[in-house]
């Protein structure tokens, strides 16, 4: 089974990083933007097993945009790779430090707080004229290492850029779901009181757990961001974080690969939708995803798996 | 007899003006299967709460292993050699025996700093062999791949045992292991129960309400009576004590006599 997940994800990879040479410039823009935010939904699958839901992503989401948008203003920082690292790296740090409370709370008190918090930091922007209010910062062209092309090529290279946090993340985060700490999330969400009297302590696994989703939410808003060229306070808006678990739910938790594929599959939908029906996408969109959990509770995620192994999309 | 595994010192807790445990000062050599008695609310569980760093004392210490673990927090105190079993089993719904057994075994094994939990695989061959052992020793190998939810209440029972004998600890708490078993499968539970905890030669302390359990399976008791221990001996001499007889067992003679005697 590993052997074929391997096989599975390399041509997963390359044929996303070939996608760039052969899909038309419109594409591969919505591409860029869909797998940004697909490493936010991923982060959103680390708390999801331990059956906690964020409605306060774009918290990280925002940070991470406006630290790639600070950073190129006031220091003119402009290489890619370390606007990005800063971008996840700043929203890791918030994570950690409103985790010490956002880890004392489950369920709906969760949810709720940390959509507050999220509002907390979309209140500061608007107030503040020097961050550009509501009207936000622009971002500036990115190069890499040294690198510095324009239009097409900046489209394909930031694609290319995308593409490889995202595996990487994925690697990343697949090795931590089987990990004692990463697989110790469904034993959480089931009974805290057992894990605690096996010797492992719940609040610092729950820790761990919100500073990885901060900090891919983080890199998720740097890199659309630098994909956008323009950061603003509905970043951090509590519709943008709505969107996330939309998305989320779409994707299921099984997999990593699924947040990807719901977040390719979420952005296809809207511009389809947005294109035939101008006035009615929202209610074609809530239809996907109604039928999504009507027909494929474990979300699309679940599909793929289904498809190649005949197994249910089991966490470990 | 070997050294003491257990010492505990004047022990107390009060919660607000209620007093749950008072004065207990118990000595347990190590390897010694000791039974808890008392009645419903006599400070048994307290008692175990208050070893398992579950709750912590208002007065008094508890010595392991010429360790002070009073007050220390419940994981640090599994770390050092006690593990516990719960009256309600608490295991882990949706994972399958085997994967509940595993989890146990994962975390016994695993080194406790934060990036040890990052790097230690779930399934690492170790954990792997030593769930399985432990479901074999238990008996509950037939279910491994069962969902632990959908189990019988007797096989939960063996696999929250089970679990808390992961990692090999050297003093086990077991809170009413036969509770919500029927009286025919008790004792067979017990046998495999105490079976299993014999072939791995550590100390004991079960709480139970069944006196022929406590005789069959106990080297020694404790009685509890209103937050303190009242007797402390073989089974034999403390069920012959009279205010045991009359506060926490009944007066079995007369009731085999059929006198009816209601106390």
């Amino acid at each position: 089974m590993a052997r074929r997940d391997r096989i599975a994800a390399g041509s997963a990879f390359v044929a996303a990083a070939a996608a760039a040479f052969v899909l038309p410039d419109w594409m591969i823009s919505l591409a860029t933007i869909a797998l940004a935010n697909g490493l936010v939904v991923l982060g959103l699958i680390v708390m999801w097993r331990a059956g906690l839901v964020s409605f306060g992503q774009a918290l990280y989401y925002c940070m991470g945009g406006y630290a790639v948008a600070l950073l190129g203003r006031w220091a003119g920082v402009t290489d890619a790779f370390l606007l990005v690292l800063v971008g996840g790296l700043s929203a890791a740090v918030v994570s950690f430090l409103v985790g010490f409370l956002l880890a004392r709370y489950r369920e709906i008190f969760f949810a709720m707080l940390s959509l507050a918090l999220s509002m907390i930091l979309y209140g500061l922007l608007v107030k503040t004229e020097s961050l550009g209010s509501t009207d936000g910062l622009n971002v500036i062209v990115p190069t890499f290492l040294g690198y510095a092309p324009h239009r097409e090529k900046l489209l394909v290279a930031l694609y290319l850029l995308v593409v490889v946090v995202c595996a990487a993340a994925a690697l990343l985060t697949h090795a931590y779901f089987r990990s004692l700490a990463g697989a110790l999330a469904i034993p959480v969400r089931d009974n805290e009181i057992r894990v605690e009297f096996l010797g492992m302590s719940v609040s610092r696994l729950i820790h761990t757990k919100l500073v990885i989703s901060g900090m891919l939410a983080g890199i998720g808003g740097a890199l659309a961001a630098l994909a956008v060229g323009h950061v603003d306070p509905n970043m951090s808006y509590w519709t943008t974080s709505g969107e996330f678990v939309f998305i989320t739910i779409l994707a299921g938790a099984g997999s990593v690969g699924a947040a990807f594929v719901g977040s390719l599959a979420f952005e296809s939908v809207r511009s389809f939708a947005f294109a035939m029906l101008p006035q009615l996408w929202q209610m074609l969109l809530g239809s996907v995803l109604l039928l999504t959990i009507l027909f494929l509770p474990q979300g699309l995620g679940s599909l793929i798996k289904r498809l190649h192994w005949g197994r249910g999309a089991k966490a470990p | 007899m070997s050294s003491l595994i257990l010492s505990v010192q004047d022990l107390g807790k009060r919660f607000g003006s209620l007093v749950a445990a008072r004065d207990i000062t118990v000595s347990v050599p190590a390897q010694q299967i000791v039974g808890v008695i008392g009645a419903n609310g006599a400070g048994k569980t307290t008692f175990i709460n208050m070893i398992t760093g579950h709750v912590r004392p208002t007065k008094g210490t508890i010595h392991f292993e010429a360790c002070d673990i009073t007050g220390l927090p419940s994981r640090q105190i599994k770390g050092m050699g006690i593990s516990r079993s719960f009256q309600v089993a608490q295991i882990f719904p949706s994972l399958t025996v085997f994967e509940n057994m595993c989890a146990a075994a994962a975390i016994g094994r695993a080194p406790k700093t934060f990036i040890g939990h990052v790097r230690t695989p779930m399934r690492s061959r170790e954990s792997v062999t030593e769930a399985e052992t432990l479901l074999e020793l238990f008996r509950i190998a037939p279910y491994r791949d069962s969902l632990a939810g959908t189990l019988p209440q007797g096989i939960r029972k063996l696999l929250d045992i089970g679990m808390a004998l992961a990692g090999s600890p050297r003093l086990l708490l077991l809170d009413e292991p036969t509770s919500g078993i029927s009286i025919e499968e008790k004792f067979d539970l017990m046998q495999v129960v105490m079976s299993a905890l014999l072939s791995r030669k550590i100390t004991v302390l079960f709480v139970e309400h069944d006196m022929d359990i406590i005789e069959g399976f106990a080297e020694r008791v404790l009685a509890f009576y209103d937050g303190t221990v009242i007797a402390d001996g073989t089974p034999a001499t403390t069920l012959a004590d009279p205010r045991v007889q009359t506060l926490i067992s009944g007066p079995k003679v007369r009731l085999a006599a059929g006198a009816g005697a209601h106390v």
